[in-house]
C-alpha cells in the first residue's frame, strides 16, 4: 500500500493538510501570464518559490517555462525587495527582451509588504522600462485562496491594461479560465465557427504546445497581445467562464469600462456547453451554424449510445471549483452519481453549488472546500467509488483502492495530451467521455469472469 | 561532424566568454565574468573561481531555494519520520514526491510516510497573529493519526518573517508526547544563495537530533556510513546491493531510503564514505570530531569509480579477506559492464556532453561519460562552492559573506560516552603513505580538460548562447532547462531526477546509463526537426503521376 498509513475512521483535523487539493496562488498568475504574446512571468519573492512553479509547469506541459524570480536574500527579506525588483526590472528587459513583464508577489513579498504599484511607478520614472513596454503586476498571497486564486488575480491585471476610447471596437472578450492550451484553442474555434469576432484572454495556445523544430524562442507566437490587452475596454460584452478563475476580471471592466459581462460555467459537458454557445451567439447576434449544432448532436448520441455503462456509476472528484461545477453537471445529466467533490479552494459557495446541482441524484453527495485528498481517500474508504477523476496526484489512491482513474486537472505529470486535446466544448465533451468509457470498460474487460466476458460492448 | 569541429575551432574560449557576457548590463558582466571559467588544469593550482554567491535578481537561474534543499533533498528521501511543513500551502506541494527518492521502507513496521505532503496551510489571520497555535494543532494531529517516531517541521519564508518561534513549538510537543521526537528546521528559503545553505541547516538538525541516539547496537564487521546519497532512481539500492555482496555493512545513508534508526545509529560506524561532497563533508567532519569516525571521499557513479571506491574502503579495513572479496565483486561485475560498454563505444565515442547540475554529479558523471569515449566540454555547480571546483585546500580561505554567515555552524566535541578512535595516528598515516587519503577532495575543475569552459550557476540565458555556440551532443540539467534545449535539437538528460529510470550508481547503473545515454543521443526523433518541404522548398522535380 502506497498510502498505507489512511485510516479509515475519520478525525476532524482543524489545522493539519494532509495530501492538498491545492497549491499557492504564484502558480496560477505564472500559467495565466504566459498566456500573454511576448510575456516574461516574474516571481517577487526568493527563488525558490519561482524554481517550483516552473519545474511543476514543466512537468505537466512538457514545455519550456520561462519566468524570472527578484531572489530575495535574507537582506531583502528584512529592508524589502524594491531594489532586488528595480534590478530585476533593468535585466530582464535587456536581456530577454519581452514585451512585458508580468510581476506577482509570493508569501514573502506580501508579509513584508512590498508595494508593487509603487514600485512600478519608481521603474518607469527611473527609465528602467524601455518605450512601448509594459509591466503589470498582481497581488498573489499564498495564504488567501488557492491557485485558481492567483490565476484570477492575474487575469484582473491583464484586465487592467483596457484603455478605453469611448468606441466599441465590436468585439466580445472571451476569459476562458485556467484551462489547457488545448481548451483555449476550442474555445477559439467555436467562436470563428459561429462568427464571433473575440478576444481571448489569457491564451496559452501557442505558447505551452509548441512544436520541435530544432528551434528555441522564449517567447512563442501565441498569446494575447498587448495591442488586444488594451483593446478589452471597447468590447460589446465579456463572456467570463468560471466564477472562481474569471469573473473578477469580468466584473472590473464591466465596473470600470462598461463592458457588460457575464459569468458563466466553464463550459465542460453538454449543458454548459449549450449555455455557452448559446451566450456566444445572443452577445454577437450572429446565429449557430449547423456545423456546431452537429457536434452537439454527436455528443448526444454518443450518451444515449453508452448509456448503460454510465448509468448510476459512483464517481469521486478532486480538483478546481469551476471545473467541478461543469463537470458535476455533466455527470449528473448523464446519470453518473459524483459521489464525493472535494476541492481544496476556500468557498462555501461551492459547497452549496454542488448541492443544488446534485439535488436529483438518488444518494448523498458529499462535497467538501478546502478539503483534501486524504479525506477523499478516507470516504472512499468507508464507501467504494467505480471511477477516480483528478490530477495525477489521484494515482496513489487509485492504485491502493483498485479504482480507475480519469487523469483530469492539474496537474498531470505523467500523462500526455492535455495540451493536444481540449475537453471543453462538444467534441472535448466525447473526448471526457471517450476516457470515462474507457476507463471504465478496461476495468469490466479485466474483472468480468471469462463465462460472461463480452466482445461486443 | 565536420561542421561541428568547425564550429569548435572558430571558437577560441575566451571569445565563448566574452560572447556570453556582452548583452548583460554592466554589473551583472562583471559579476558574471568571475563565475565563468577557462579551465587551466594545471598541476598544482587552478584559477579561482566565484561561487555560492547571490543569484542576480531577473537572471532566469536554475537554482531553487533553502527550503527545498533541507525538506525536498535532505529529508525527503528518509521513510519513517513525519514531514510537517509549516507555512503556506504551496511550499508543501511542489515538494510532494517530485523527486524521484526510491525508497523500500525498510523501517521497524514499513513505515512510509513520503506519499504524504503535509503542511499547516497558513492563512492570512496566521500570518497577522502568528501560526504557532496552529502547528502545535498541526503536530498533534499529527501525531494521532500516525503515531511516528519523529516529526520533522519545516520554515518557509514567512514564518521567520512573522517570528514563529518553531524549536519551541517543537521542544513543547517532544516533551509532551515522550514517545515521538519532533524538531524543527529554519530552513526559510530566503536564507543563504541556494538549496547548498538548506542541506547545512538540514544536517545539522540531524546531527544534533538524532545521530548517536540509538541504544541497539550494531555488531557488524566492516560497518560504513554512505554520506550525500539520495537514492534517485534507485542509486542507493544499487550500491546496497554491491556492499552486501562484499560484505560491508551500511549502517546509515544520509540520506537516500533512510530511516530513522539508521541516523540514529550512524555513529556506530568505522568509517565515513563520502558521496556529494557538497551537500554532506561538514556531517563527515562533525561525526570523526564527536565520534572518531575517519572519512574519504569515494564515488559510486561510474563503473571504474565504483570500483576504485570499493577498493578504497577495504584498503581502510585492511583485511585481506574483505580485500579479496571486493576483488571478487568487482571481477564479476565487470564483464557485463564491458559487453554493455563496448556494445555503445562505437555509437557514443567522439561525443560531447555538457552538465550543469548539483554540487557534485557535474563532476561524478564526466566518468561516466569518460567511460563511453564522451568529452565534457563545459560543466559547472548550480550550487556548489569553491572547494567543489578546486580543492579542499582552499577552504581556510573561503571568505564568509553576509548570506554565509548566517548559516550555522555546529560546534563539536568529542563525546564523552561514544568517541572512540577508530585507528591509532601511526595507522592513520600509513594509510596515507599507502595512497589513502583521508579527508580529501580535489574538485572539479582538474579532471577538466584545459580549455573547458566552467559556468558555476549558469542560468538560461548563457545554457542558451553556449548551446549554440559549441553545439554538444548531449545537455545534462534539471526539469526548467530541458525542454528550451531539446527545442533546439539537443537531447538533453536531467541529471537531478533522471526524468525517468536509474539507477546509474554503481555496476548496474553504469550499464544502464550506458544504454540511456545511447538511446538519448541516437535518437532517431532528432532527424525530424524538418519537412521534407521545408529541407528542400524549391519544386525542382515534377511529380509524375503514372
Ligand atoms: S512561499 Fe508562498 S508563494 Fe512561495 S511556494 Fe510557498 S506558498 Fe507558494
Ligand atoms: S516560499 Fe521560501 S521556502 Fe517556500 S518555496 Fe519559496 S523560497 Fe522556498
Amino acid at each position: 500500500m502506497l498510502l498505507r498509513h489512511t485510516p479509515k475512521e475519520i478525525m476532524e483535523r482543524n489545522a493539519l493538510v494532509i495530501n492538498p487539493a491545492k497549491t499557492c496562488q504564484p502558480i496560477g498568475a505564472m500559467y495565466a501570464s504566459l498566456g500573454i504574446n511576448g510575456c516574461l512571468p516574474h516571481s517577487h519573492g526568493s527563488q525558490g518559490c519561482c524554481a517550483y512553479h516552473r519545474s511543476t509547469l514543466t512537468r505537466h506541459y512538457k514545455e519550456p517555462i520561462s519566468a524570472a524570480t527578484s531572489s530575495f536574500t535574507e537582506g531583502a527579506s528584512v529592508f524589502g525587495g524594491q531594489a532586488n525588483l528595480l534590478q530585476a526590472i533593468e535585466n530582464i528587459f535587456t536581456v530577454y527582451e519581452p514585451e512585458i513583464i508580468a510581476i506577482h508577489t509570493t508569501c514573502l513579498s506580501e508579509t513584508i509588504g512590498d508595494d508593487l504599484k509603487q514600485i512600478a511607478i519608481k521603474a518607469e520614472k527611473e527609465g528602467k522600462i524601455p518605450k512601448g513596454k509594459h509591466i503589470i503586476g498582481a497581488p498573489t498571497p499564498s495564504y488567501v485562496g488557492s491557485h485558481v486564486t492567483g490565476f484570477s488575480n492575474m487575469v484582473k491585471a491583464m484586465a487592467g491594461m483596457a484603455t478605453p476610447t469611448g468606441k466599441k471596437n465590436g468585439k466580445v472578450n472571451i476569459i476562458p479560465g485556467w484551462v489547457e492550451p488545448s481548451d483555449m484553442r476550442e474555445l477559439k474555434r467555436l467562436a470563428e465557427m459561429i462568427g464571433v469576432d473575440y478576444t481571448l484572454f489569457p491564451d496559452t495556445s501557442g505558447v505551452l504546445d509548441g512544436p520541435l523544430s530544432g528551434e528555441y524562442t522564449m517567447f512563442p507566437k501565441g498569446g494575447t497581445t498587448v495591442q488586444e490587452l488594451k483593446g478589452c475596454g471597447d468590447a460589446i460584452g465579456t463572456l467570463a467562464l468560471g466564477e472562481w478563475c474569471s469573473a473578477d476580471a469580468a466584473r472590473w471592466l464591466d465596473s470600470k469600462c462598461k463592458v457588460p459581462c457575464s459569468v458563466l460555467d466553464m463550459p465542460f459537458g453538454l449543458k454548459a456547453t449549450d449555455r455557452f454557445i448559446d451566450a456566444l451567439r445572443i452577445v454577437a447576434g450572429t446565429t449557430v451554424p449547423d456545423e456546431v449544432t452537429y457536434e452537439r448532436g454527436q455528443l448526444v448520441d454518443l450518451i444515449s449510445d453508452m448509456h448503460q455503462y454510465f448509468y448510476h456509476k459512483r464517481v469521486a472528484l478532486v480538483g478546481d471549483p469551476d471545473q467541478l461545477i461543469s463537470m458535476v453537471e455533466f455527470l449528473t445529466s448523464i446519470d453518473m452519481i459524483p459521489a464525493y467533490v472535494i476541492t481544496g479552494t476556500p468557498g462555501k459557495k461551492f459547497e452549496a453549488r454542488i448541492k443544488e446541482l446534485t439535488k436529483d441524484v438518488p444518494c448523498e453527495v458529499k462535497v467538501k472546500a478546502w478539503g483534501d485528498m486524504f479525506l477523499l481517500h478516507q470516504w472512499i474508504k468507508n464507501e467504494p467509488v467505480d471511477l477516480l477523476i483528478g490530477n495525477t496526484y489521484c494515482k496513489y489512491i487509485a492504485r491502493d483502492e483498485d479504482i480507475p482513474l480519469v487523469r483530469w486537472g492539474f496537474p498531470i505529470l505523467d500523462r500526455q495530451g492535455h495540451q493536444y486535446f481540449p475537453t471543453v466544448g462538444y467534441k472535448g465533451a466525447l473526448r471526457l467521455l471517450e476516457k470515462i468509457l474507457s476507463a471504465l470498460l478496461d476495468r469490466k474487460d479485466r474483472d468480468d469472469p471469462e463465462r460472461t466476458f463480452e466482445l461486443v460492448m | 561532424m565536420a561542421r561541428l569541429k568547425k564550429k569548435l575551432v572558430q571558437w577560441e574560449p575566451t571569445d565563448i566568454k566574452a560572447e556570453l557576457l556582452t548583452k548583460y548590463p554592466p554589473k551583472v558582466a562583471r559579476k558574471r565574468a568571475k563565475q565563468i571559467m577557462i579551465n587551466e588544469a594545471l598541476e598544482n593550482t587552478t584559477p579561482e573561481i566565484v561561487a555560492n554567491v547571490r543569484t542576480i535578481p531577473g537572471i532566469i537561474t536554475m537554482r531553487g531555494c533553502t527550503y527545498a534543499g533541507c525538506k525536498g533533498v535532505i529529508m525527503g528521501p528518509t521513510s519513517d519520520i513525519v514531514n510537517l511543513v509549516h507555512g503556506p500551502i504551496g511550499c508543501s506541494f511542489y515538494a510532494w514526491l517530485t523527486r524521484r527518492n526510491q525508497t523500500s521502507a525498510s523501517g521497524e513496521k514499513n513505515e512510509n510516510f513520503i506519499p504524504y505532503a503535509m503542511s499547516t496551510d497558513m492563512q492570512d489571520s496566521d500570518i497577522i497573529f502568528g501560526g504557532e497555535k496552529k502547528l502545535e494543532a498541526a503536530i498533534q494531529e499529527a501525531y494521532d493519526l500516525f503515531h511516528p517516531k519523529g516529526i520533522a517541521v519545516f520554515a518557509t519564508c514567512p514564518v521567520g518573517l512573522i517570528g514563529d518561534d518553531i524549536h519551541a513549538v517543537a521542544r513543547k510537543m517532544k516533551e509532551k508526547f515522550g514517545n515521538c521526537n519532533v524538531f524543527a528546521f529554519s530552513c526559510e528559503g530566503y536564507k543563504g544563495v541556494s538549496q547548498s545553505a538548506g542541506h547545512h541547516i538540514a544536517n545539522n538538525q540531524v546531527f544534533r537530533h538524532m545521530v548517536g541516539t540509538s541504544t541497539t547496537e550494531k555488531t557488524d564487521k566492516y560497518k560504513i556510513n554512505l554520506l550525500g546519497e539520495y537514492n534517485i532512481g534507485g542509486d542507493g539500492f544499487e550500491i546496497d546491493r554491491i556492499l552486501k555482496k562484499c560484505g560491508i555493512t551500511n549502517i546509515a545513508t544520509f540520506s537516500g531510503n533512510s530511516t530513522y534508526d539508521q541516523f540514529a545509529s550512524a555513529n556506530q560506524a568505522d568509517l565515513s564514505a563520502v558521496m556529494c561532497h557538497r551537500s554532506i563533508n561538514y556531517v563527515a567532519d562533525m561525526l570523526e570530531v564527536k565520534y572518531g569516525i575517519p572519512w574519504i571521499k569515494i564515488n559510486f557513479i561510474g563503473a571504474n569509480s565504483t570500483a576504485k571506491s570499493l577498493r578504497k574502503i577495504a584498503k581502510y579495513f585492511g583485511d585481506q579477506e574483505l580485500i579479496d572479496r571486493v576483488e571478487e565483486v568487482i571481477a564479476e561485475e565487470m564483464p557485463a559492464v564491458e559487453v554493455a560498454r563496448a556494445d555503445v563505444l562505437p555509437r557514443t565515442e567522439g561525443k560531447t556532453a555538457m552538465i550543469f547540475v548539483g554540487g557534485s554529479r557535474a563532476h561524478h558523471y564526466q566518468e561516466l561519460f569518460k567511460e563511453m569515449g564522451m568529452k565534457t566540454i563545459s560543466a559547472g555547480y548550480e550550487f556548489g562552492h569553491r572547494d567543489d571546483y578546486e580543492g579542499r585546500q582552499v577552504i581556510p580561505t573561503l571568505k564568509v559573506d553576509a548570506d554565509s554567515r548566517n548559516i550555522e555552524e555546529l560546534e563539536v566535541e568529542p563525546d564523552e560516552k561514544l568517541f572512540r578512535p577508530r585507528k591509532s595516528p601511526e595507522e592513520m598515516q600509513a594509510l596515507e603513505k599507502d595512497g589513502l587519503h583521508f579527508k580529501e577532495y580535489h574538485g572539479l575543475n582538474p579532471d577538466m580538460d584545459k580549455d573547458t569552459i566552467i559556468i558555476d550557476d549558469m542560468n538560461q540565458y548563457e545554457a542558451d548562447k553556449l548551446i549554440q555556440i559549441m553545439k554538444p551532443d548531449l545537455f545534462c540539467a534539471g526539469i526548467k532547462e530541458k525542454y528550451s534545449v531539446q527545442k533546439l535539437g539537443i537531447p538533453q538528460k536531467q541529471l537531478h531526477s533522471y526524468d525517468s529510470g536509474g539507477p546509474y550508481a554503481g555496476f548496474v547503473g553504469a550499464v544502464n546509463f550506458y544504454h540511456e545515454i545511447d538511446r538519448l543521443v541516437n535518437s532517431r526523433v532528432w532527424s525530424y526537426m524538418k519537412a521534407p518541404w521545408q529541407e528542400n522548398p524549391e519544386l525542382s522535380a515534377t511529380y509524375v503521376w503514372e
